[in-house]
């Protein structure tokens, strides 16, 4: 095991390459929801149970699926009403399931990125070939279901091995979200290709904020209107980007949508916001600014 | 090397639809309409738990939400459950009689044995009776063998119907919790209705060997003992989700396309002095609007069951 993950150097947030976003934006604002299947009866992996409970895990299986029979559609309007785009973190198995919520996603302009073939399927010990089947079933199945080229990657269930980040860079994947270390894109070295860490971010993740943090609705729309002023004010200097990481099972609950429409037509009433989706975050990103940042980096010292 | 089992990255089930055969994979905005009595838009639900949580509890295969938490003997928490069928409901009780609000009441078996009284003092009141298991330490689940579950829902259903006098034709499992055959179990008892599966808003149809049995929503979200004990929000908070749920679920529904809004209850949470007049408020909130229309799990399902295809 390493000490450190290795994925980037040291940049510290003064000093650094000066971002502009397209059309002077100050925030490249984006919404990530996580449109997930989650098996009743998986495959047991050692490192991690699938369910809390004895299968069948009946409320938390439920509960998941309420998100597509459900919030989804809620969530979709809300953000229909508000102009934004969402990039969806994909369970692809979801492709076959219910092409339905693919469909709507698609007709409005969304990305579809990858987060694996289902949530209860654990990137922990897999070999190499079995994680580049993982990742060649993403690239296949978006392909052949919207047409899209897989660029993003959340892993599914926040799952890895140490070579997960070398793989989807060589797999020709030029993004991913499960980094937290920064509200600025970075570079991510691997052996190959060129890929970008996107900010998403777990304390605006409404899994963070309602089932480990527990907040109310009401405060969770606060949240996000206080890092939005923050990240706005920042911008002005050097472009920020505030993702709001989403899933329909949480946010779509009925006493939740009026507070997140809210801090959602906030954020996006201010003129200097660059409403976008992951995959042009990172191609801007990577044709401007990549290589700026990847040589501004500081070598990390080795700790004693 | 892998250290998985050879079939981690066989997807036998990877088709369309559920990976199951229990209910049919349906959309909420894609249902037909369904008009309640009187053009009400919202069907109101209001189902309080009476749970009895024994002392000597094994806690098996899991501990219940509201279980023991000391080592042997836990009278703290026995007797603050206890408050609950003591004190808290007759709070419930009076809040609900204010605007003329009926309930459906979960009732453990064991509560019904335990306190003859109060049994009568909710079907005396109209409230329909729900079974809620056996008590809070008889959990259904899957390591749970056919013929004990079956003999646990025959008792249960047994006490139940000869002490309420009503048919009893709808359940919720201890700590909403069930084995692969239960629902079957269930619809062969002669049970319409469960309440605990939490993936929608509406009723629904589920399969089993038995025929029809009918999923009613019953949300873990909206619940007292979720908002104020495990996420510990004020009593404000609490009525401030009820009334933006109610709003919601209100905004959504036509006066022949309707909603249910279920709130579960714990008198043993929302009966303490503190706390009630949150529920107070957030009905007064309620009932302000035109179109609801206060029932019963019973007659929400006859309702919605009478609008569906043959």
């Amino acid at each position: 095991m390493k000490r450190d993950p290795g994925f980037y150097d040291y940049l510290p947030y003064e000093g650094r390459p000066q971002i502009r976003w397209p059309g002077g934006a100050r925030v490249a604002f984006w919404v990530a929801p996580n449109v997930e299947f989650y098996e009743l009866n998986p495959p047991r992996n050692p490192a991690r149970a699938a369910w809390a409970r004895p299968v069948p895990d009946v409320q938390n299986y439920s509960y998941r699926d309420y998100g597509n029979r459900v919030g989804f559609w809620r969530m979709l309007e809300t953000m229909q009403r508000c102009n934004v785009r969402g990039s969806v973190s994909l369970n692809v198995a979801m492709c076959e399931h219910h092409p339905e919520v693919i469909a709507a996603c698609a007709d409005n302009g969304w990305e579809f990125y990858s987060h694996g073939t289902y949530n209860t399927r654990y990137l922990m010990g897999m070999d190499e070939a079995q994680e580049r089947a993982v990742i060649q079933d993403s690239i296949d199945t978006i392909r052949k279901h919207t047409g899209q080229k897989l660029d993003g990657w959340l892993a599914p269930a926040l799952t890895y091995t140490d070579r997960t980040m070398d793989l989807v860079a060589e797999m020709g994947l030029s993004y991913v979200c499960d980094l937290f270390h920064d509200d600025q894109p970075s570079p991510v070295k691997t052996r190959t290709g060129r890929l970008a860490s996107i900010p998403y971010s777990l304390e605006m993740n409404d899994t963070i904020v309602y089932n480990v943090n527990q907040v109310s609705p009401r405060r969770y729309g606060d949240i996000l209107k206080r890092q939005f002023d923050q990240l706005y004010r920042e911008g002005e200097h050097s472009g920020t980007v505030m993702c709001i990481p989403l899933h329909p099972y949480l946010i779509g609950q009925p006493y939740r949508l009026a507070a997140f429409e809210e801090a959602l037509r906030y954020i996006t009433g201010h003129d200097k916001v660059w409403l976008a989706t992951g995959r042009e975050i990172a191609q801007h990103y990577n044709e401007h600014y990549y290589d700026a940042f990847a040589q501004a980096g500081q070598t990390i010292g080795e700790a004693p | 090397m892998s250290t998985l089992p050879a079939d981690y990255l066989d997807y036998p089930l990877r088709r369309y639809g559920m990976d199951h055969e229990r209910y049919e994979w349906s959309m909420l905005p894609q249902r037909l309409p369904v008009a309640w009595p009187g053009e009400a838009r919202i069907a109101l639900w209001i189902v309080p738990a009476l749970e009895w949580f024994p002392l000597d509890m094994q806690g098996k295969p899991f501990k219940a939400p509201g279980a023991m938490q000391t080592a042997y003997p836990d009278f703290r928490h026995y007797t603050l459950r206890d408050y609950g069928n003591r004190v808290g409901i007759f709070r419930i009780m009076q809040a609900l009689e204010r605007h003329d609000l009926r309930a459906s009441v979960a009732m453990n078996a064991a509560v019904a044995v335990r306190y003859p009284a109060l049994l009568q003092a909710c079907v005396q009141r109209g409230w329909e009776v729900i079974a809620n298991g056996l008590d809070m330490d008889h959990l259904h689940h899957g390591g749970l063998a056919e013929e004990d579950e079956r003999a646990l829902i025959a008792q249960t259903l047994s006490i139940l119907r000869q002490a309420s006098g009503q048919p009893v034709t709808g359940w919720l499992s201890p700590a909403k919790s069930q084995s692969w055959n239960t629902p079957d179990l269930l619809r062969e008892a002669g049970i319409e209705y469960a309440c605990d599966w939490v993936n929608d808003d509406m009723p629904y149809a589920m399969n089993t060997r038995a025929g029809t049995l009918h999923a009613m929503p019953h949300p873990i979200d909206i619940d007292d003992s979720t908002i104020l004990v495990q996420n510990h929000h004020t009593e404000d908070d609490f009525r401030d989700q009820l009334i933006d749920q109610f709003d919601l679920l209100y905004r959504e529904a036509r006066p022949g396309n309707g909603r249910v809004m279920a709130i579960s209850l714990h008198p043993w949470v929302i009966g303490q002095p503190y706390r009630i007049r949150a529920l107070e408020e957030a009905l007064a909130h309620i009932v302000r609007h035109p179109g609801v229309w206060s029932a019963t799990g019973g007659e929400i399902l006859q309702a919605w069951k009478a609008q569906q295809p043959a």
